[in-house]
């Protein structure tokens, strides 16, 4: 396609509705319209122009405004559609991998939930399709404010003050007639009075008010693409920790995926509303629901080991800081966060045994099993001792006669022993969980009787690093203000010329509220006596309104 | 008097003077037989007036109960579900201030004593905040969606308006169905509200014990005579209503059965309703509607979405993230609500491109803004009730 020269001289590029520079229709389907199509300003916009080659019509399918809202249409009923079943991550399964989560949702839900599982939605929106979808919106956000903001952008920069004729009257608040001399000053006294900003030319006049606005679908459009490029680089390794650590009481853990950092905990607490004192007010609602939770935190200390030292060395590490990390209220230091997210209250941390004889009850002496880190041998002096020959912690059962341990958490601690006394200088071997003993190797004469446990609390704790985090509320600050420059501004416009016969021509355009601009008009009217205007678009609709009230009467009569 | 009883008074206040200003707008807006309508604005202002008084008695009790609990009426169904009637009244008020419509209060304000009605069929007592909640994100984070929600609502009354002149009453046609369909599910709120004050007027209880979905032993309370089963249930209490028949571990019966008891009563009130008018309701709406602009109608549309999506944006979306990541340590995590709270901004945002860009204004506006209510509804009804997620306070 050429480029398209109009009378004034300017010379347009292809495509162009209405000549950027002085107004004039330059199609001919344009030239036959009552009103100016103004919407992007009778620009040339490419998806409206091009449409050969595959490149072409990529473009124009993404610029579209029907292709877009079907795209958010498609990721709504998506997005509803996962709603249906709970997502796998909220699943409650005691072993997490894809055999339990698709054995769940068929136990659970029954037909329903195989048809889900088998459809995917039960990780519906890390699946392949929804992510492609949300980048055709991405996609389509891009192309489609290029798509009109680049001739709307070259269209207004262009403009001139000098419109032709035609333009003047396809405007849908258009005024023609005699006005006195001193009109024109008047009207630019006042209208710069309103905060028009006001350009002259020859016997012509602009007057231009809030073009920000028209930006503002693009700036919005902006804060998305930020937004949804920060969600992007989540997925690039560095960007984004997130890791899980378990810390008992007393204990001092290296914070995962955080080098060089140690975190200390001192004490967990859970705490409930008890409905006295203060909180008597709330009595009754405690009670309806049996108990509510009012606070967990777990108090700690922060330590980091210098950067010369060695992974892992934990000798010369220092305090950074000590905090209570409670819902709400994340330990931060150098762009971390650990949060309080879970608990498990009384561990077993220790158990204390007796060696006794079975038939006198006598005892050789205590011994205590730290559950974590069990020693191989305890000497109870005098020749009696017991081995720990295996430590089960979370004991499930035998599988080929070996016991089976299902986590490593003291949940149920199994001990296979091998007790030796004067009497049993062999020794004797007996396996010991809670509450039971088992005697693999034949009676023995000796026996371990439980004494006392100790247990401690263990706090969940949550390990975050998200770098995109200032991306992410930029595109938001971005989104946030696009949205209010579009839609709570708009852009103005009056162009007034005087002819040569000293009538004046005016009119007026705006991209919304024309209740405001024919306000802002009686003002400057009213001041410089203006020739009185009229609504085009109301005269047109009244006209077709009549119109059909006559066939309608027409009808009635034959 | 303590402050909860004060609170809770101004409440009933609130409830009367809506459920006065409603019937003062409709004589208002039908007028007299002559066909003028000069009474209009003057009884337009008098239920204004009255309105307003509910609103700041309305703002009253939310105000005593901030004091009485110590922290924003924000955090369960009932607090929240009232909360929302009052800035649904709220948002009225300011439409009303620019553009004096007296309709609008007729559709708004009834809606508005459903949502008060439905609210106060929750557990209503003071409650105290679990941790998560112990936060000024809670006032931010509620405080602007509720306001958001109750504006975006207005749209939809306005767009009911516009349904009620534009849609004939007297072909058969989809849009008659549809515009009916509505009529019919604020009935059943009403049929939901008779139910639940019925039962628990006269104090009905009944225990089950039944097989949960992780096959465990529990027990369950029916306020209401069992219709349905929860899974391999049996009796607790004697002399009570046997359930028809039994339901899946994932249904809860309990829930079933109020719906079913609600869908029941407003039944029957819809069908006696519609007997005694011998006309559908929309075609009851008629004669109010008939002084009606279209054109303010849609502009009223159009400026709540204006005002209420940026505002949605803000609070349901950025707020939330914000808040999600200081609790939950991530801003999102496709929970129920938070999903919800992204379709419904994705539909207000496909409204707005289809009303900007392909010209659906008018009638598919109006249906557009039902539409959007309808989502805002099922967010806080349905996710709340039957979608189980980190969301569900009540």
């Amino acid at each position: 396609m050429e480029k398209m020269q109009c009378k004034c001289g300017h010379v347009n590029p292809p495509g162009t509705i209405l000549c950027e520079s002085c107004g004039r229709s330059l199609t001919e389907e344009e030239q036959n319209k009552k009103l100016a199509d103004m919407r992007y300003e009778g620009t040339a916009r490419r998806s409206q122009t091009y449409n050969k080659s595959i490149i072409d019509k990529i473009w124009n399918f993404f610029s579209s405004v029907k292709v877009g809202v079907s795209i958010i249409v498609l990721l709504l009923i998506a997005a509803a559609i996962g709603t249906i079943l709970p997502q796998a991550q909220y699943v409650n399964v005691p072993v997490r991998n894809d055999e339990t989560i698709k054995a769940y949702y068929a136990d659970v839900y029954g037909e329903i939930g195989k048809i889900y599982h088998f459809l995917g939605f039960h990780d519906l929106y890390s699946s392949a399709w929804f992510i492609i979808l949300v980048g055709m919106l991405a996609i389509s956000l891009i192309v489609a404010s290029l798509d009109r903001f680049v001739p709307l952008y070259r269209s207004l920069k262009n403009q001139r003050v000098l419109r032709h004729r035609s333009f003047m009257d396809k405007q849908r608040i258009y005024a023609e007639g005699p006005a006195p001399e001193d009109a024109m000053l008047k009207a630019e006294e006042k209208l710069k009075e309103l905060k028009y900003k006001v350009t002259l030319d020859k016997n012509g006049l602009l007057a231009e008010k809030g073009r920000f606005s028209r930006w503002g679908p693009y700036v919005n459009h902006i804060g998305l693409i930020i937004f949804l490029f920060g969600v992007m680089l989540r997925m690039m390794p560095g960007f984004y920790v997130d890791e899980t650590l378990w810390i008992r009481e007393g204990e001092t853990r290296a914070i995962p995926d955080a080098p060089g950092y140690f975190l200390e905990s001192k004490n967990f607490t859970m705490e409930t509303y008890t409905g006295e004192g203060d909180e008597a007010k709330f009595e009754e609602a405690i009670d309806r629901v049996g108990s509510v939770a009012k606070n967990y935190q777990t108090d700690i200390v922060l330590y980091q080991t210098p950067d010369e030292s060695l992974p892992g060395a934990t000798d010369d590490m220092e305090q950074v800081k000590e905090h209570a990390i409670k819902v709400n209220q994340p330990l931060k230091f150098d762009g971390y966060a650990v949060y309080q997210m879970d608990f498990r209250q009384n561990e077993l941390k220790a158990m204390t045994f007796d060696l006794t004889n079975k038939e006198t009850e006598e005892s050789l002496g205590s011994f205590t099993i730290d559950l974590v880190n069990p020693e191989k041998s305890y000497d109870l002096g005098d020749d009696t001792r017991v081995d720990l020959l295996g430590y089960y912690p979370d004991f499930s059962g035998f599988e080929n006669g070996e016991p089976q341990t299902e986590t490593p958490v003291p949940n149920n601690p199994g001990f296979l022993v091998r007790m030796f006394t004067p009497e049993t200088p062999d020794g004797e071997v007996s396996f010991i969980v809670i509450q039971n003993t088992i005697e693999p190797l034949g009676e023995n004469d000796y026996k371990l009787t439980f004494q006392t446990a100790e247990t401690r609390d263990v706090s969940g704790l949550t390990i975050r690093k998200d770098r995109t985090l200032p991306i992410l509320g930029l595109g938001g600050l971005i989104f946030m203000i696009g949205v209010a420059q579009g839609m709570y501004f708009n852009h103005r416009r009056f162009w007034i010329q005087k002819q040569e016969d000293g009538e004046l021509v005016l009119a007026g355009h705006t991209n919304k509220n024309w209740f405001g601009l024919k306000k802002d008009l009686d003002q400057v009217s009213g001041f410089a006596a203006l020739p009185p205007y009229v609504d085009q678009q109301e005269e047109i609709e009244k006209q077709e309104k009549l119109k059909k009230e006559q066939k309608l009467e027409g009808d009635e009569l034959s | 008097m303590t402050l909860a009883e004060i609170s809770s008074n101004l409440l009933y206040v609130a409830f009367l003077a809506y459920l006065i200003a409603t019937f003062v707008f409709g004589g208002a807006v039908k007028g007299n037989k002559e066909g003028s309508f000069k009474s209009e604005g003057r009884w337009g202002k008098i239920a204004f007036i009255i309105t307003v008084v509910g609103f700041l008695s309305h703002f009253g009790y939310f105000i005593t109960r901030w004091t009485a609990t110590g922290h924003p009426p924000l955090s369960n169904m009932f607090e929240f579900t009232t909360a929302f009637g009052m800035t649904l009244v709220g948002g009225f008020i300011i439409l009303y201030l620019l553009y004096k419509t007296p309709v609008l209060g007729m559709i708004v304000l009834p809606v508005a004593l459903l949502i008060i009605a439905f609210a106060s069929m929750f557990p209503s007592e003071v409650s105290p905040l679990i941790p998560a909640l112990q936060t000024n994100w809670l006032a931010i984070h509620v405080s602007t969606v509720v306001i958001a929600e109750g504006i975006l609502a207005i749209s939809a009354g306005a767009g009911l308006v516009y349904l009620l002149k534009v849609v004939d009453m007297n072909k058969k046609s989809k849009q008659r169905f549809w515009l009916e369909a509505i009529m019919y599910s604020l009935v059943l709120v009403i049929g939901f509200v008779i139910a639940s004050s019925f039962f628990s007027l006269t104090g009905y209880q009944s225990d089950f014990s039944y097989v949960n979905k992780d096959g465990n032993e529990s027990t369950i309370t029916y306020n209401m005579p069992a219709l349905v089963g929860m899974n391999e249930y049996t009796s607790l209490t004697d002399g009570t209503m046997e359930p028809f028949f039994e339901t899946p571990a994932v249904v809860n019966a309990s829930k079933v059965t109020t719906v079913l008891w609600s869908v029941f009563v407003g039944t029957i009130l819809y069908w006696l309703i519609r007997l005694v008018a011998r006309r559908r309701i929309a075609a009851i709406f008629k004669p109010f509607v008939k002084n009606v602009s279209l054109q303010l109608m849609d502009e009223i549309n159009y400026r709540a979405v204006i005002i209420g999506f940026p505002l949605f944006t803000l609070g349901a979306l950025i707020f939330a993230m914000i808040w999600a990541q200081i609790a939950w340590s991530r801003f999102w995590g496709w929970d129920p609500k938070e999903v919800w709270a992204l379709i419904t901004w994705l539909f207000y945002a496909a409204y707005l491109h289809l009303r900007l860009g392909k010209g659906w204004q008018g009638e598919k506006s109006a249906w557009l803004g039902v539409v959007g209510f309808a989502i805002i509804m099922f967010n806080l009804v349905a996710v709340n009730l039957i979608i189980a997620g980190l969301h569900s306070y009540a």
